[in-house]
């Protein structure tokens, strides 16, 4: 079978048991600007493009990825999402 | 016989900042400070090894996470595996805690800012190759410079691995946890600056005690092969 180009999302969220200062001052200024924001939390999103099989293949390498660099587990948790 | 001189490499990634200092800092101690570059697999013959502090690869996706891939980084794995000593200094730190070398994680700063001041310190361990020249208990005031210092230690660290608290907890470390070491005792690291206050003159000589603790165990090691 041909290896095609299957994008992909990963989402890097901080634990919930993790305190995100960075989310704390952005629900901050939403209240601010007069949004009624009860909780706001700070992650990061990585797009990647990688060769695989299929999507499977791609998704398994992606969480391999993850674990090796994307995420720290300690502090991070992630969600990987096949795209196309 | 004279004593000898120790061999003590710093390594110097992409974006480190705090080698040249590193390296000034040991040969006043009177160490043979030996610099490594970060694309080298294979460290020189050393007796000790610094991670230094700075910006490695811009601080990318997490402080030290990129850092921790280089063939250096994995040569001082081996390294420390083998039980050589390593100190890892602010960036230094958090590469150690990204390749899983020392325990826990170093954060943003609970602040949102940028702390760089002077800070008084606690010593908590006077029996690591890297603290003999202090007192338990003994008060140190050492330099912090960083944005990403909040250490979060894992679930089950052994509170025997903690070597330095801050007495003013500048970045919300969890216990005011400025240092902490491996469980065998030879790996460590932490957010202070001992590089910048060898010297009276620069505010603070506290620094020395630390650096001179680490020369002098580099030197027992060098004798003991002799």
């Amino acid at each position: 079978m041909r290896a095609s180009v299957v994008r992909a999302t990963v989402l890097v969220r901080p634990k919930p048991t993790i305190l995100d200062p960075q989310g704390e001052a952005v629900g901050a200024a939403l209240v601010h600007l007069g949004f009624e924001v009860q909780d706001a939390r700070v992650g990061k999103v990585i797009d990647l493009e990688v060769e695989a099989a299929d999507a499977a293949a791609a998704k398994a390498e992606v969480e391999r990825m993850c674990e090796q660099l994307l995420a720290n587990p300690l502090i991070e948790s992630y969600e990987v999402e096949i795209v196309g | 016989m004279a004593s000898p001189q120790p061999r003590i490499g710093v390594v110097t990634y992409p974006g480190s900042q705090d080698d040249r200092d590193a390296l000034w800092a040991l040969a006043a101690l009177d160490a043979e400070a030996v610099p490594v570059w970060h694309d080298e697999p294979e460290l020189p013959d050393l007796d000790a090894v610094v991670l230094p502090g700075g910006f490695s690869y811009g601080d990318y996706l997490r402080c030290g996470a990129i850092a921790g891939f280089s063939p250096a980084t994995a040569a001082v794995r081996e390294f420390a595996a083998a039980g050589g000593l390593v100190l890892g200094i602010c960036n230094g730190f958090q590469i150690l805690c990204e390749t899983g070398l020392l325990p826990g994680a170093l954060l943003r700063n609970e602040s949102l800012r940028f702390v760089c001041r002077d800070v008084p310190l606690t010593v908590e361990r006077d029996d690591l190759p890297f603290t003999t020249r202090c007192t338990a208990g003994q008060q140190l005031v050492l330099p912090v410079k960083h944005g990403d210092g909040r250490y979060l230690p894992p679930p089950d660290l052994d509170p025997a691995q903690v070597v330095l608290r801050y007495a003013d907890n500048p970045n919300g470390s969890a216990d005011g946890i400025a240092g902490v070491c491996n469980e065998a005792g030879n790996v460590m690291g932490l957010m202070p600056h001992p590089e910048h206050a060898v010297d009276p003159l620069l505010g603070s000589d506290d620094g020395a005690l630390l650096l001179a603790s680490l020369v002098d165990a580099a030197r027992d090691r060098v004798l003991a092969a002799l």
